[in-house]
């Protein structure tokens, strides 16, 4: 317990110098000064009792195929930090990612947010199969207006690279991730979308398309940089 | 000791019994969520009313006219790589007809090839298909057609007429056909009220500007204002036009999600902004509104918001000329008294 105390306080501490070396050195606030403690916290975990993301969310962020966890790098920052503050909140919920989320400080939230808005590791290998993914493509470019499903592309941006801080990139994003992320819409245990856009869409969509979209949207490889 | 943990070791299987219950439930009920999908309700047809679900591209047979038709597709649904030759702003035809110009309520175009030619109050005299969507390029697209006659421009007729596949020549009586109508707003459409339904509702795709979203060069929310956005002789200037198709399309992908008030006076609030001037500006604002009243009664333009009057100026956004060699119109008509 006093142990955990210390360290807590000896990070505290670190942070502090480390912030005001970094005003000192670039005079202003912002995403890049929080990246080098994002990196530590990625790697080590917090003392407030966050894991290492990377054990989830793979090396930089790059995802790991197989398991249900995002792609997180080349997202957002601001796209980020609200996700992480809406697990926070209960906004959206996860059995794994919500107490990892309540172990982070804010200021802990926009380092590893900044850290991973920085990222760009190598795609998640991609072993789709062909039929799928261009079935996932005429969704993700036209949609399914027979059924009320504009086309992802119209607020996710061409080629899935994300737009403003509100629509995240979908390039290179881990298609079990994707998928699950519908589940989540449906059963309500994520509901922090803008005007409950995705909500809307999601009962309108049979499983095999949102198979297909997922598959299409990972395909396209290493995540866009989103829009200035 | 050992009756206590066994009773412990029931309460658990009892427990871990009661979750997998709650979990089976909640699981049957998403599989039910899917079998009613949430699509929009309008109201159904009215008696007599004329229902048609255009062809898909998939049902395109190959050969010469399928390549043309293609080309009206691309046409219409990526402007953009037409920007500097068919259009000056930022939308695209789709802007405003969703679905690829096919849904109902969001404006279809087939429509055209089954009620065209006929006479329109917008340019006093009849118009063919070919007139119809030249206008659309002079005002909506604040750009110029392609020339009639032209590969492209039969590109266009062939998308429209493809997409009116073994629907009725003539018949007027069409569901769904524009965006629809809007009863008469309760209060009177008002800007303040307007800003906040923009702000809380709008805001988020089209900019707290109103001038979009892009990624790069790309524009992925069009400009609802300004030099990329549609023209003073828009159809979506009229506010009741745009108050329907605010009403029955927005947020992309939900209808009615807005209240009809709501969508009046954000209707209001979004065309009481600056656009490329009308392409039938004599100038003068005062004397191109009360020249084309029948148009410009249901617009702002010449109308003063905020210490200023709309569309009193010569800037026509991208686009180096005011009005495209197609555009035709006659004489207004003499007054009736």
């Amino acid at each position: 317990m006093k142990h955990h105390q210390y360290f807590a306080l000896v990070a505290g501490l670190l942070f502090a110098l480390a912030l005001t070396w970094g005003l000192a050195q670039e005079g202003s606030g912002g995403p890049a000064e929080g990246a080098e403690l994002g990196a530590q916290i990625a790697q080590q975990g917090t003392p407030g009792g966050a894991a290492p993301c990377m054990a989830c969310h793979g090396a930089e962020g790059a995802g790991i195929q197989g398991t249900p966890f995002p792609r997180l790098a080349g997202l957002d920052f601001q796209y980020i930090v609200k996700q992480l503050r809406d697990f926070q909140e209960g906004n959206r919920t996860d059995p794994t990612m919500t107490p990892m989320a309540m172990g982070l400080q804010p200021n802990e939230v926009e380092a590893v947010a900044a850290y991973f808005s920085q990222q760009s590791p190598p795609p998640l290998p991609t072993d789709q199969d062909a039929a799928q993914v261009a079935a996932g493509r005429l969704i993700a470019e036209r949609g399914i207006w027979g059924m009320y499903v504009p086309a992802c592309s119209s607020c996710h941006g061409p080629a899935g690279a994300g737009v403003g801080h509100t629509f995240p990139a979908l390039a290179g994003q881990n298609a079990a991730y994707t998928v699950k992320q519908f589940q989540n819409w449906r059963t309500d245990a994520r509901h922090n979308d803008a005007l409950g856009m995705m909500q809307a869409v999601v009962d309108r969509m049979n499983d095999e398309q949102i198979a297909a979209v997922a598959a299409y949207y990972q395909s396209l490889g290493a995540a866009g940089t989103g829009s200035e | 000791m050992r009756a206590q943990a066994r009773f412990q070791g029931a309460l658990l299987i009892l427990a871990a019994a009661l979750i997998i219950g709650v979990a089976l439930i909640a699981s049957a009920q998403d599989g039910a969520q899917q079998e009613a999908p949430a699509t929009p309700s309008f109201p159904p047809p009215t008696e007599g009313q004329y229902r048609h679900t255009p062809p898909t591209l998939d049902e395109l047979p190959e050969g010469p006219l399928a390549d043309s038709i293609l080309r009206g597709w691309e046409i219409f649904n990526e402007t953009q790589k037409f920007k500097g030759v068919y259009t000056y702003s930022d939308m695209t035809c789709a802007s405003c007809h969703m679905g690829e110009g096919a849904v109902e309520f969001a404006a279809p175009v087939w429509p055209a090839a089954t009620t065209l030619p006929a006479y329109r109050g917008k340019n006093w005299r009849v118009n063919s298909l070919e007139d119809r969507i030249s206008d659309c390029f002079a005002y909506s697209m604040n750009g110029v057609a392609p020339a009639m006659g032209s590969d492209d421009m039969t590109a266009l007729v062939a998308y429209h007429t493809w997409m009116a596949q073994g629907a009725p020549m003539g018949e007027g009586n069409i569901y769904g056909r524009g965006y629809g109508t809007l009863p008469e707003a309760e209060l009177e459409p008002d800007y303040a009220r307007g800003q906040t339904v923009f702000e809380n509702n709008c805001a988020v795709c089209h900019g707290a500007d109103g001038q979009g979203q892009r990624v790069g060069e790309e524009v992925v929310f069009p400009p609802l204002w300004g030099d990329g956005s549609y023209n003073w002789g828009a159809g979506m200037t009229r506010i009741p036009t745009a108050a329907a198709f605010i009403y029955n399309n927005m947020p992309l992908g939900q209808p009615h999600f807005l209240s009809q008030q709501e969508a009046w006076d954000v209707a209001l609030f979004m065309n009481s902004h600056e656009r490329p001037q009308d392409p039938r500006y004599t100038g003068d604002v005062a004397e191109t509104r009360e020249k084309h009243s029948n148009f410009h009664s249901l617009t702002m333009y010449g109308q003063e918001v905020n210490g200023v009057v709309l569309g009193d100026h010569d800037n026509t956004g991208a686009k180096p000329f005011l009005r495209p060699d197609t555009l035709l119109f006659e004489p207004p008509p003499p007054a009736e008294d």
